[in-house]
């Protein structure tokens, strides 16, 4: 593996790691689509930093950028307040207008620089080495790294220092209010935070990118775990992953590095959407199957104790009135009767059913658990 | 034959059950109020009726047929919150969307059907309103639009969500009206009602309801102190108007 | 306009975008309506890697191949996000965002692939990103025209459950109209008005076309079939403006600045429109107030004349001061009732009301107690 590789890889597990981080409370807060409309909106604020500087990597795009991201948030806010348009379609006309204006300026006014809207969407990792930290003569490495390196850290500050706070904000801002922690000064805050993220991103990885990085490996973990904590570290874990593992199936298959890490983004939640011990879609249907014919026999013993020594017990009480009344298929019917009967919850006289102590119990503590 | 008859159903939500084991017999031409406490599951014993949920067992006729095949001999009034008010339609056109179904496809409304709409219109004191964009009512306004829109289908049994929830007095004093001239042409309502203490003089018959059936039948016989108790677990103190 | 009328290819250009925008202003109606516009968003960012893949499968760059690979990737996508939602606890907005930026990663592994093909160039696929006004021929007008025509016929037949579906989903339940398959319905019609603007706007703002031209619609009317002519004709405007614009300037992209155009329009309509207009809305709001105000003198000086025997008792301004502690608000309110003839001033600069300012007064109580 040469330096570049090595280079390579560790921008894009940094950016990965940058990206998760605050991409959790995005997930978690249902403003995904934040990420989206953000990672597009930068646009027109790198490209007019990039006028007022005339220096691609001057930190000043960094501030032009975050401002557009925070513009972008006020404006959704501002425009759900009139009531004249609703919320989505708010954030998908802000940003997309936005991100208009930025391709506009570009293709008229920097056609010839480095700032191409291809790159702008796509990004190019591969080129990441090539543009150095030079301070004092010696070589510090990627330029990009340090980029992302430090807005991640102060993400990452930023997560630390107000977990307690930023915890309740997510699942319950108004109680937030209450006791005092401006819920609205940690959401901006936050945002800020994710357009600087998209910003410092976006050049090595692209817009769509960010946007995966932010919300898959948060939705990965949201499904193997359910705690805010171990969240945080599986999102950064599992997007680390899929950036370093899509870097060496791009390199395989000679195809673009950006492209692959994202759907490896999507290959890691397709595997956990299926497999995920409680949350998967194998365990679910194993729970189901299981909790059907438990279900099922809590519903018959309550029908059994319901009707049991009443005038109609004869007719309801009767195999062949699940049938009936029930709706129950005569396979599945039985199938209830005979698991019923193994548990020891009622036992059979001729075509007539008769509940045990054990199944009468059963049925009075389902009736009142429920 | 009853008009609505409920056999032993059982409906779940996400493995988790919300109504257990419901018998439930309502008479033709009867008023009958659908009371329980919040999360009992009156929404759900509506929808299970009108086939809007499918039920884990049991079994539900409707003037003594299944549902899909007795579809345009019922009216149903969901609560209003369900929909979008700013929806750019008229009071005119949401009383009409209740023909859609005897309509049929293609077809669209004509003459004949905004007469209907605008008959029905007058019955809830809704004439002068035809034409108003649906976001300028009151809530009382919109719930008599709703009511028109199950009239207009000029059903035989009325499954209402709530009629009464959030209107103003003159409103439920006119659907109450309106409810009572439909059980003197013979059809059947059932409504989720919340406020018990009008239920005796509002209605014939009353359903507790807490997942399971606690009592149904006649207001005067199964509106009792000891039902009440067992239908709301004891936690509310009830209000009854001395005889 | 002599020259729109003589130039093939600007005549060309011209149909195309008129067609694409009042298609897609027809179907966005609906999808903002049934909030359905980051939809819009995922369809059109998935469609990219079924372009890629329609021509790498056959070999044909023919719109009509390119436009079916789109529409199946979009509705794959569309169907995945459903799946996801309808197994997991995860959220339509986590899911959107995933899907969206998973596919078009996928899109991006696919053009690299794509790339290499030796006839991939000339017209490039490229041109799906942002679109390309000028690289419409007539057999993609025909193509883009037959696809249209039977999206807003279907549109226009199944009108009336359409509409019921959009407002009141439940309740079309309960009339027995087949509601899944409406929505489905519906759903593919939305991907058929997205896929025929791709080559034109681009995959990157096609949601715009969406959402814009509806939401600005929505401004001007409260009537669901004025309301999608009104959105078919602007978005028509802004195709064929946007386009124009971008084929007579050098390097200005055809999708930006279709999109830009979209956008003036929705500010336009947000502010201006009359009753929704925001302008309006003020303006009403302050005559509102200006008219509270004076009918609160108005009734102050009725209540300070009661004390006395004589409803028409004047008062001196010190008197009224005290209730209206503003000097400047409280005499233009008084000179502003005088003008009406219900004050009148006494030599002594005492106010009092005439009778007809008396009448007013009696009705004004009488609607506020009632």
């Amino acid at each position: 593996m040469s330096t570049f590789q090595l280079e390579i890889q560790l921008v894009a597990a940094v950016v990965a790691a940058a990206c998760a981080l605050p991409g959790t409370f995005l997930v978690l807060r249902r403003m995904a689509m934040m990420s989206d409309a953000i990672s597009h909106a930068i646009l027109p604020g790198i490209v007019v930093g990039f006028f007022l500087t005339g220096n691609l990597s001057s930190p000043l795009l960094i501030l032009g950028g975050a401002t557009a991201g925070l513009l972008t948030v006020v404006l959704v806010e501002w425009i759900r307040k009139t009531n004249r348009v609703r919320e989505d379609a708010a954030i998908g006309l802000v940003f997309s207008s936005l991100f208009a204006v930025g391709v506009i300026l570009i293709a008229r006014f920097a056609r010839d620089i480095h700032l191409d809207t291809d790159a702008v969407l796509l990004g190019e990792l591969a080129f990441v080495p090539f543009n150095r930290l030079i301070l004092a003569g010696r070589d510090l490495g990627p330029q990009a790294l340090y980029a992302t390196g430090v807005v991640g850290i102060l993400s990452l500050g930023f997560i630390l220092l107000f977990y307690k706070e930023l915890k309740l904000a997510t699942f319950d801002s108004a109680l937030c209010a209450t006791l005092g922690f401006l819920p609205g000064i940690l959401h901006y805050t936050l945002m800020g935070l994710i357009s600087m993220t998209a910003v410092a991103a976006f050049d090595a990885v692209g817009s769509i990118l960010v946007v995966a990085l932010m919300v898959g490996p948060p939705v990965s973990a949201y499904l193997i775990t359910n705690r805010f904590g171990y969240m945080i570290l599986y999102s950064v874990a599992l997007a680390m992953t899929a950036s370093i593992a899509g870097y060496w199936i791009a390199h395989l298959l000679d195809a673009s590095i950006a492209g692959c890490m994202a759907v490896m983004v999507g290959v890691q939640f397709s595997v956990l959407f299926c497999t995920a011990p409680e949350q998967g879609v194998l365990a679910a249907w194993k729970r189901r199957r299981h909790q059907k014919w438990q279900f099922a026999i809590k519903m018959l013993v309550i029908h059994l104790l319901q009707h049991e020594a009443t005038p109609e017990a004869d007719r309801e009480c009767r195999m062949d009135h699940l049938q009936d009344h029930m709706a129950w298929e005569e396979a599945f019917a039985e199938g209830v009767v005979s698991r019923a009967v193994s548990q020891n919850l009622l036992h059979t006289v001729g075509e007539y059913l008769e509940l045990t102590a054990a199944g009468r119990e059963l049925a009075r503590e389902a009736i009142i658990h429920t | 034959m009853n008009a609505v008859e409920v056999r032993d159903l059982t409906v779940a939500y996400r493995e988790s059950p919300v109504l257990w084991d419901i018998d439930l017999d309502v008479a033709p031409g009867v008023l009958m109020a659908i009371v329980g406490p919040n999360g009992a599951g009156k929404t759900t014993l509506i929808k299970a009726i009108l086939g809007l949920m499918k039920p884990a067992a049991g079994q539900i006729r409707i003037l003594g047929k299944p549902y899909r095949r007795v579809a345009s001999l019922v009216g149903y009034v969901p609560q209003r919150g369900t929909v979008d008010w700013d929806f750019p339609t008229s009071v005119l056109d949401v009383v009409l969307m209740g023909l859609y179904g005897r309509i049929g496809w293609v077809r669209r409304p004509g003459r004949n059907e905004r007469r209907e709409a605008m008959e029905v219109l007058e019955k809830v004191g809704m004439t002068g309103f035809a034409h108003r964009q649906i976001r300028q009512l009151s809530g009382g306004q919109q719930q008599r639009v709703f009511l028109a829109r199950a009239l207009v289908q000029d059903a035989r049994v009325y499954l209402m969500d709530e009629p009464l929830q959030g209107v103003d007095a003159t409103t439920e004093r006119a659907i109450i009206d309106i409810l009572h001239s439909l059980r003197s042409s013979g059809k059947t309502v059932l409504a989720v009602h919340h406020d018990l203490q009008t239920v005796s003089s509002y209605f014939d018959e009353v359903l507790l309801l807490n997942v399971r059936r606690i009592a149904s039948g006649p207001v005067s016989k199964v509106f009792t102190d000891t039902n009440l108790r067992l239908t709301y677990g004891g936690r509310i103190a009830i209000i009854k108007d001395a005889p | 306009m002599e020259q729109l009328l003589n130039d093939y290819t600007l005549r060309t250009v011209t149909l195309g975008t008129a067609i694409l925008g009042a298609v897609s202003g027809a179907l966005g109606t609906f999808a903002v309506l049934r909030r359905q516009s980051l939809l819009g968003d995922a369809i059109s960012h998935a469609a990219l890697p079924g372009i890629g893949l329609a021509f790498i499968l056959t070999g044909s760059k023919a719109s009509l191949v390119l436009m079916v690979g789109a529409g199946l990737a979009g509705w794959f996508a569309t169907a995945i996000v459903l799946l996801i939602t309808a197994g997991t606890r995860v959220k339509y907005d986590s899911a959107l965002g995933l899907v969206l930026s998973v596919f078009f990663g996928a899109g991006l592994v696919v053009l690299t692939y794509v790339q290499r093909y030796p006839n991939a160039n000339q017209a490039g696929l490229d041109s799906f990103l942002f679109g390309q006004a000028a690289s419409l021929v007539v057999a993609d007008v025909i193509t883009m025209t037959i696809l249209g025509g039977v999206a807003l016929a279907a549109l226009l037949l199944f009108w009336k459950e359409f509409k019921l579906l959009a407002f009141d989903p439940e309740f079309a339940h309960s009339l027995v109209l087949p509601v899944r398959r409406l929505d489905i319905g519906l759903t593919t019609l939305l991907v058929v008005a997205i896929v025929i603007g791709l080559q034109t706007v681009g995959v990157v703002l096609m949601s715009a076309m969406i959402i814009a031209p509806a939401a600005a619609a929505r401004q001007w009317t409260d009537h669901l079939g004025i309301m999608t002519l009104v959105s078919m004709v602007t978005g028509a405007l802004c195709g064929v403006g946007g386009a124009l614009l971008s084929t007579s300037i050098s390097n200005l992209p055809t999708g930006p600045t279709i999109v830009v155009c979209a956008t003036g329009f929705v500010v336009i309509s947000m502010l201006f429109a009359p009753r929704r207009g925001i302008i309006w809305q003020r303006i009403r709001r302050t005559v509102q107030n200006r008219e509270l105000r004076s009918e609160s003198v108005l009734l102050d000086l009725f209540e300070l004349a009661r004390t006395h025997d004589d409803l028409t008792y004047p008062h001196m301004e010190p008197a009224l001061r005290v209730i209206h502690p503003q000097r400047g608000t409280l005499y233009r309110q008084l000179r502003r009732l005088q003008g009406k003839g219900l004050v009148q001033m006494h030599q002594n600069g005492a106010w009092a009301l005439t009778p007809d300012g008396v009448r007013v007064c009696d009705q004004l109580r009488k609607e506020r107690i009632g």
